[in-house]
């Protein structure tokens, strides 16, 4: 006899809870910002690290397939005291005949590289010069391959450069547009601090991160940087596995020869740091899940206040209302009806604020990452997430006064004036 | 069987170490299509009586059968449903929602009734209709006259066709003309079959009734059939004219 209309009713408190909301719009807007603010907090810093992350993550490919580098410094660090640094100052360097050791005993290495930042400067060719900001690297033959360079134009370098520690240079994408705008650079000379190099090769681009190029440096033998620049040159030591599958035991087998060459006491920590592409992500996620840890404790903080906020309001709408509850009542509404209503009314308004702080906060978290050149991104599972949080601060904060509202007594609610 | 059948109904209101016998023991049998008014002083019961008519309230003790269901102990969610269903208020101070047109306040019942909105919006129109609305569907209470306000009442509590309608100092807040205008409406409702309840302390207003219960300290005092029952004045702009037959 009784039909379920459960559509009706929901529709029925949507528009009840709309019209209430709409009556009292400064109430309503004050205990919107307090859900706003929260929802917001958490969007833009999830959408600012989604559009970083992509392009961040795919920059961090810096090394090949299957490679490591071992370094005196770690690659990220998060500690930065002087003392910590000290510990790494004083660690060895890495020697040129390191890596002719680790190429000799390193059975499972297919290859080992060594490359070094030596200088920074300007270089020029007979055409232009380029700003100062020019990096001098210094690398092996088989760095290209370590470190994912690859040869656009010409050839990397071979093992007479090396042996002749030849003036030879093969420059980033960026120098070789800069300083040859109308032709190959093949063949031509370029000037770095007084000495000229013959360009054999033009490198791929690699494109930019955080706004920065890293198509901007020239590379020469290393032999040649370490005749130039000195023997004492800090030095990185790349190492490529023949496969996935034999890396492990190839990063342990080089880590065992690393440390008997630079005599670390059997159970000390190593004197230096290995780092891989995976480690540098992980160790990326490890920092951008602070700041999302924090963030996260922002939005809690701001919501649970703007729950609070939320119940206060509804308890006065609660009071102010009773004579419509008692009407309703009279005419045949349940308890479960009042209720209904008075949580809906709080979902519809936290959501309100909810979807206001969503969309502020993408387009926010995006023009802080357009700012570094990334492309936008619509966190769809974030916006998702906040909605269902915001209904549920909405049912968790409304239930009390819907509950209050419910158990009003109808005779007592209709004489209330 | 009988529509209403009350038996030594009483009720109490405790305050603390007070306490307010409001019923003393009403024993009551209303049949179907009767047109009555409850009489009495101020303080008497009438209201508690007819909450308790209305199963808004449930009685202290006493036996109170609505249309051959006993509903003196139901509990509050069946006491709602027979609410919906089986009685229509009207009250004094109208009572309607304020920021809802006359539409939607006529179709709240069928709302709770779980009526889809394509008939409950029928039924709505049609009631409105009836009472002479219905070219006021999309005006809200403020921006009707008292009477009209109370007839958009008077259409709510029959939208649902209910068994009884209750109506409580129906009159009460409006001028004598359009309280007659009122009394029409109840006139010719009652004509139709409508059982009515009115709850008043204006002797006038009880004389268009054809039964007259009156009631004293929770008691009934007397309970008589009005011998000729005064009609509602006729007015050329609405009154009985508007209920359709
Ligand atoms: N909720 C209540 N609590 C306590 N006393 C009440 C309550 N409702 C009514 N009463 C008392 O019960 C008696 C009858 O009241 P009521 O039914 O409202 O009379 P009437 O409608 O005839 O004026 C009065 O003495 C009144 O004070
Ligand atoms: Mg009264």
């Amino acid at each position: 006899m009784k039909r379920l209309n459960l559509f009706s009713e929901l529709r029925e408190a949507f528009a009840m809870a709309i019209n209430a909301i709409a009556a009292h719009k400064l109430r309503s807007s004050l205990t919107l910002l307090g859900i706003l603010i929260g929802v917001f907090s958490i969007i833009v810093v999830m959408t600012a690290i989604r559009a970083l992350q992509g392009n961040i993550e795919s920059n961090m490919q810096q090394l090949g397939s299957d490679t490591f580098q071992m370094q005196r410094f770690p690659a990220i660090r998060v500690d930065d005291d002087s003392e910590s640094m000290d510990k790494y100052f004083r660690r060895k360097r890495f020697y040129y005949p390191d890596a002719a050791s680790i190429r000799e005993r390193a059975t499972l290495a297919k290859s080992v590289g060594v490359s070094a930042d030596a200088d920074v400067g300007a270089v020029a060719s007979r055409f232009r010069k380029t700003n100062p900001s020019i990096s001098f690297r210094g690398m092996s033959p088989e760095a290209f391959e370590t470190q994912n360079y690859s040869v656009a134009e010409g050839r990397p370098f071979v093992e007479s450069d090396m042996s002749g520690s030849r003036n030879v240079a093969v420059l980033g994408a960026d120098v070789a547009k800069k300083l040859f705008p109308f032709g190959s650079p093949l063949g031509e000379w370029v000037q770095f601090k007084g000495v000229k190099y013959n360009v054999v090769g033009v490198l791929e681009p690699k494109g930019s991160m955080f706004g920065r190029s890293q198509d901007e440096f020239m590379v020469v033998p290393i032999t040649t940087v370490l005749n130039r620049y000195g023997r004492e040159t800090s030095l990185r030591i790349q190492v490529q596995a023949h496969s996935q599958s034999v890396y492990p035991d190839t990063l342990e087998q080089v880590r065992g020869i690393l440390r008997a060459l630079r005599k670390v006491p059997p159970g000390e920590e190593d004197d230096f740091e290995i780092v891989s592409n995976d480690s540098l992500i992980k160790q990326f996620r490890t920092i951008t899940l602070a700041v999302r840890a924090g963030a996260g404790v922002i939005a809690s903080i701001a919501l649970v206040a703007a729950g609070i906020g939320i119940m206060n309001i509804m308890l006065v709408s609660v009071t102010e209302r009773t004579k419509e509850i008692g009407i309703r009542r009279a005419i045949g509404a349940k308890k479960r009806n009042i209720m209904t209503q008075f949580i809906l009314e709080a979902v519809v308004l936290s959501e309100i604020g909810g979807i206001i702080g969503i969309v502020l906060g993408i387009v926010a978290g995006n023009l802080a990452a357009a700012a570094l050149n990334t492309p936008p991104v619509f966190p769809w599972d974030w916006a998702l997430i906040g909605l269902a949080v915001c209904s549920v601060v909405g049912i968790a904060f409304g239930t009390y006064p819907a509950w209050k509202a419910a158990n009003l007594d109808p005779i007592e609610s209709l004489r209330y004036e | 069987m009988p529509l209403i059948q009350i038996h030594d109904l009483t009720r109490r209101y405790v305050m603390g170490t007070e306490t307010v016998h409001a019923l003393r023991g009403v024993t009551l049998t209303i049949e179907r299509g009767e047109y009555i008014a409850i009489m009495g002083p101020s303080g008497s019961g009438k209201s508690t009586l007819m909450n308790l008519l209305g199963c808004l309230d449930s009685p202290t003790s006493g036996y109170y059968e609505l249309n051959g269901v006993n509903v003196a102990h139901m509990d509050d969610n069946d006491l709602a449903e027979v609410r919906n269903r089986e009685i229509g208020f009207v009250f004094q101070s109208f009572n309607l929602l304020a920021r809802s047109d006359s539409l939607h306040n006529v179709e709240l019942p069928l709302i709770y009734a779980g009526l889809p909105s394509a008939e409950r919006r029928e039924q709505a129109v049609r009631a409105l209709t009836n009472v002479g609305l219905g070219d006021r569907m999309h005006h809200r209470p403020n921006e009707l006259s008292g009477g009209q306000r109370q007839r958009v009442a008077v259409a709510r509590a029959l939208v649902n066709d209910p068994s009884i309608v209750l109506a409580d100092e129906p009159t009460g807040n409006l001028d004598s003309r359009t309280g007659e205008e009122i009394l029409g409406l109840f006139e010719a409702l009652s004509r139709k079959g409508n059982t009515i309840i009115v709850v008043t302390h204006e002797e006038e207003v009880a004389q268009h009734a054809r039964r007259i219960i009156r009631i004293r300290d929770g008691l009934i005092a007397a309970d008589e059939v009005n011998p000729n029952p005064r009609a509602a004045m006729k007015f050329a702009a609405g009154g009985t004219s508007m209920v359709a037959a």
